[in-house]
């Protein structure tokens, strides 16, 4: 197999793998980085969000030979401490119920939100639109992007 | 009803305390029945037992309390509730109690499960009376030690003080506390004293959820564990026939490829009706399957679509337009068992000015729950060791056991956090399924779905179809008739005798199902979250047939059941006119702005009684929710965040089945497998969700599903309002020609 050298959340990892290995599955078998998330593999759910130069993508779309040269933040490296403000905006709306989509969530808000430091309801709903939240908590979620769109202004 | 606050439960019934080896008081009890006489607390914390104790707390003399919960946690936020309830009790500062979800052993523990909105309903008397008697213990050393009677004693978050101003916290006297007898009997708080109960608290887990940590069934690992990627029959009623690995096995990744299939067959054969457990087990298959195991999921994944199988026909090949069909021919035939029976239907028919009849139809379901079916297991000559995702963690070890010919103190099931259950996991095929290839390879292995494995190898909510008729005379209901045509499995026990039972004179419920080889089970809120949209969207047309308001109907015929009270019926008619009160006062019932259509539903179930007004406009032709506003009454709010989440959860989740998702099957092939082609409500088609509790001190009730059932028929009600069509199948989307939303 094939050895690809990737640089994620400012560390430097080797792995080996065949070249399409998805991003994902490399992330979460070979580096241990399970916070990002598989949910349907076709790039339709978002759960797998992580940031490549800032942007969000999906990483179950990516596959790791593309990879290598790009700038990828995991949800684990999106801030040091946890205290980012869409996780703090998270935490005070108290959004999760299961939990298992809001990885995705948080990534894709916080791109959506370094680009759009002031978004409308709207431009709020149409960014979210492509994860999907089984539990439903989409109120919170929205919300809780208003709320870290204030933090960050 | 008031809410006495004496425990009455026995205290030898099922708590036990000791002091810890390593300091510290240990408190073990089992909330759902009563511990063998001579149970033990362990000393050694390592060593809980969850045989006769199926929840810790544990004191450490630092004051700090841990709390071992013992439920299993989906998302319904019962992780933070049930030790909420302990420490209100207890009356420690919330910020100095953890939780740790417990491991758990199998044998005796009882309704560790997470399903029917029980948890908090049923542990709510017990957790009190928990740690209410640890309270009293410790404050019982502190006034032993200060040498004045109990009485002089009070207590504010963990800390005792006396009538002299001394003050001693729990850690200091918890090693005596640890010695005392269990007192008989202690004192609860009234409701109005509450401190932690009733105010919102985070979801514990919510510092590792927003961080990326490993918590979920598909996180964990072991050193040495090796990936299972299992090819299933494509169709229900087909098996394996023959299968060519050769360009799987040259795959670099790929370790073996094995079949399994023969442990389950054992089961089916020898143990399935025997077994008590048998309801979470008969979606085993009986038809070989072959696994590929590699080293990491990927290599699995595509080892799997490498893999040359020939599947042969086993039992028939069933259709969408067949259960169709089928379905309907049961509520045009006459072969019913009946389930309740008031008065005479037939007589009540034959009087009547008008009779109204309409059908209603709804598909199977897949749960999608957002992590996709997975499990560890670990068989080795002396242990069995299961670990992961599920529901219902005693009737699978009991299976495993059986499968694998174990004795059942070999088998340890521990349960990972859960991304979504919504019923699914009560059924543990993955988990057999696990354990068999574990079993075959003597290593520890982890079975991983793909989201197409996970929604073709369903326990679908089964296609059901409603027949509901109803007489008029004079102006009055006189009659109703309900009849049930369900795949598989018809309505469970309770059900007659909701809402509208007892309101009508002459009432009968009648059942009828056909018997697929599709598998199905519970999805949340089963039966009634079709059932519940179907009665209310009947009850609309009702109220338009007689010309009242949809409101005073309600109000009427409930308030006939007060007068004429009916002990068989499981609702409250006082709890129902109290939401619809509550609703209809703050969604602007019947004053909505031009353009915005609304549509009531009300309903009982899961005990909790739950009214909603769906607030809809038209934009470029389709119907879209605006808002819901919904009223509830679930009791005493045990976590008034986490209810919240739940409310607007279920309401959401109701809207997106009873609108949008769809699921049939082509010669037992499912026609989606992806949510590319299956579609889940997302974020731009949600209202918001306005709620309002009922305020009520009587014991609390569950919140996981009762607001969903009601949301379908509020919606159909308002798109009424708007279109004049009366939507009776779902998706409703399907019937209103609506374009389908995917991510792009
Ligand atoms: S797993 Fe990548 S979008 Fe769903
Ligand atoms: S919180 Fe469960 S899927 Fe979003």
């Amino acid at each position: 197999m094939p050895t690809f050298t990737l640089k994620i959340n400012n560390e430097k990892h080797t792995v080996e793998a065949d070249a399409d290995t998805p991003l994902l599955w490399v992330l979460r078998d070979k580096i241990n980085l399970v916070g990002t998330k598989f949910g349907c593999g076709i790039g339709q759910c978002g759960a797998c969000t992580i940031h490549v130069d800032g942007s969000a993508m999906r990483s179950c779309l990516l596959q790791v030979s593309q990879a290598e040269e790009m700038d990828i933040t995991t949800i684990e490296g999106l801030s040091e401490k946890g205290d980012h403000p869409v996780q703090q905006a998270w935490k005070d709306i108290d959004v999760p119920q299961c939990g298992y989509c809001q990885a995705g969530q948080i990534m894709t808000a916080s791109a959506f939100l370094n680009e759009t430091p002031n978004p409308s309801r709207e431009d709020i709903r149409h960014a979210m639109n492509g994860n999907i939240c089984r539990c439903a908590s989409y109120n919170s979620i929205e919300e809780a992007v208003k709320v870290a769109a204030e933090k960050l202004s | 009803m008031t809410p006495s606050n004496k425990a009455s439960l026995s205290r030898r019934s099922f708590l036990k305390t000791s002091a810890l080896a390593s300091g510290g008081m240990l408190i073990g009890f089992n909330l759902f029945n009563a511990c063998k006489p001579e149970a033990k607390v362990p000393l050694d914390i390592s060593k809980l037992n969850f045989n006769d104790f199926n929840a810790f707390i544990k004191i450490s003399d630092e004051g700090i309390v841990t709390i071992f919960s013992p439920n299993p946690e989906i998302g319904q936020g019962v992780k933070t509730s049930m030790p909420m309830i302990i420490a209100e009790e207890l009356d420690v500062a919330w910020k100095d109690v953890h939780v740790e979800q417990a491991a758990l052993d199998t044998k005796n523990f009882k309704r560790q499960l997470a399903g029917g909105s029980q948890s908090v309903r049923l542990g709510w008397k017990a957790l009190r009376q928990t740690g209410a008697t640890a309270k009293q213990m410790l404050v019982s050393a502190a006034a032993a030690r200060w040498g004045v009677d109990v009485s002089e004693c009070s207590v504010k978050e963990g800390i005792i003080s006396n009538s002299k101003g001394e003050t001693l916290g729990y850690g200091d006297v918890v090693n005596e506390a640890a010695t005392l007898e269990v007192p008989e009997d202690v004192n609860l708080k009234e409701p109005k004293d509450f401190k932690i109960i009733g105010k919102g608290k985070r979801n514990v887990d919510i510092d590792k959820i927003i961080t990326g940590k490993p918590l979920f069934g598909l996180d964990y690992k072991e050193e040495g564990m090796l990936y299972a990627s299992v090819l299933r029959p494509p169709a229900f009623g087909q098996i394996l026939e023959s299968f060519d690995a050769s360009q799987a096995k040259a795959m670099q990744g790929v370790v073996d490829v094995i079949t399994i299939g023969e442990k389950a067959r054992h089961y089916l054969e020898n143990h399935l009706e025997e077994d008590k457990y048998n309801g979470w087990t008969a979606q085993m298959s009986p038809s070989n399957k072959v696994v590929v195991l590699a080293k990491s999921t990927w290599d699995a994944i595509k080892g799997k679509k490498a893999i040359k199988a020939v599947w042969k026909q086993d039992s028939e090949l069933e259709s969408t337009e067949m259960h169709d069909k089928v379905l309907l021919d049961l509520l045009n035939g006459n072969k019913f068992e009946t389930k309740r029976k008031d008065g005479n239907i037939k007589s009540a028919f034959a009087k009547a000015d008008k009779v109204i009849e309409r059908i209603y139809e709804s598909p199977f379901l897949p749960h999608n729950t957002m992590e996709p079916m997975n499990f560890f297991a670990s068989v080795t000559p002396d242990k069995v060791r299961l670990i992961g995702p599920v529901q219902t963690p005693e009737p699978a070890a009991n299976v495993v056991s059986k499968m694998l010919g174990r004795d059942i103190d070999q088998v340890s099931v521990e349960m990972t956090r859960m991304g979504g259950g919504f019923g699914r996991r009560l059924y543990g095929d993955f988990v057999y399924e696990a354990a068999e290839i574990s079993n075959s390879i003597q290593k520890p292995v982890k079975m991983v779905s793909t989201r197409e494995d996970d929604m073709t190898m369903g326990v679908y909510r089964p296609a059901i179809k409603y027949k509901i008729a109803a007489s008029i005379k004079d102006g009055e209901i006189t009659g109703y008739h309900l009849k049930e045509a369900a795949v598989n499995v018809n309505m469970y026990g309770l059900i007659p005798h909701f809402f509208p039972a007892g309101a009508i004179k002459n009432y009968q419920v009648d059942t009828a199902n056909y018997k697929s080889n599709i598998t199905t089970g519970a999805w949340r809120a089963p039966y009634t979250n079709f059932l519940a949209s179907a009665e209310q969207s009947f009850f609309d047309e009702l109220a338009e047939e007689l010309g009242v308001d949809r409101v005073q109907l309600h109000m009427d015929l409930l308030e006939q059941v007060k007068n004429n009270p009916e002990p068989n019926i499981k609702y409250s008619p006082e709890r129902l006119q109290g939401v619809l009160k509550l609703v209809v006062d703050k969604s602007n019932w019947g004053k909505a702005a031009s353009g915005v259509y609304q549509g009531l539903s009300v309903y009982y179930c899961h005990n909790t009684h739950v009214a909603e007004v769906a607030d809809i406009i038209i934009e470029n032709g389709t119907p879209v929710v605006q808002k819901v506003t919904c009223a509830v009454d679930c009791g005493i709010l045990v976590n008034p965040l986490g209810a919240l989440n739940q409310v607007k959860g279920g309401v959401i989740d109701g809207i997106g089945h009873a609108m949008y998702s769809d699921f049939g099957f082509n010669k037992g092939v499912p026609q989606s497998n992806n949510f590319n082609t299956y579609q889940l409500i997302r974020m731009a088609q949600t209202p918001k969700v306005d709620v309002h509790f009922v305020e009520s001190d009587i014991d609390p009730t569950g919140l996981g599903e009762p607001t969903l059932p009601p949301v379908g028929g509020a919606v159909a009600n308002a798109i009424y309002k708007a279109t004049g069509k009366r939507l009776t199948k779902q998706p409703f989307m399907d019937n209103l020609n609506a374009k389908k939303s995917i991510a792009v």
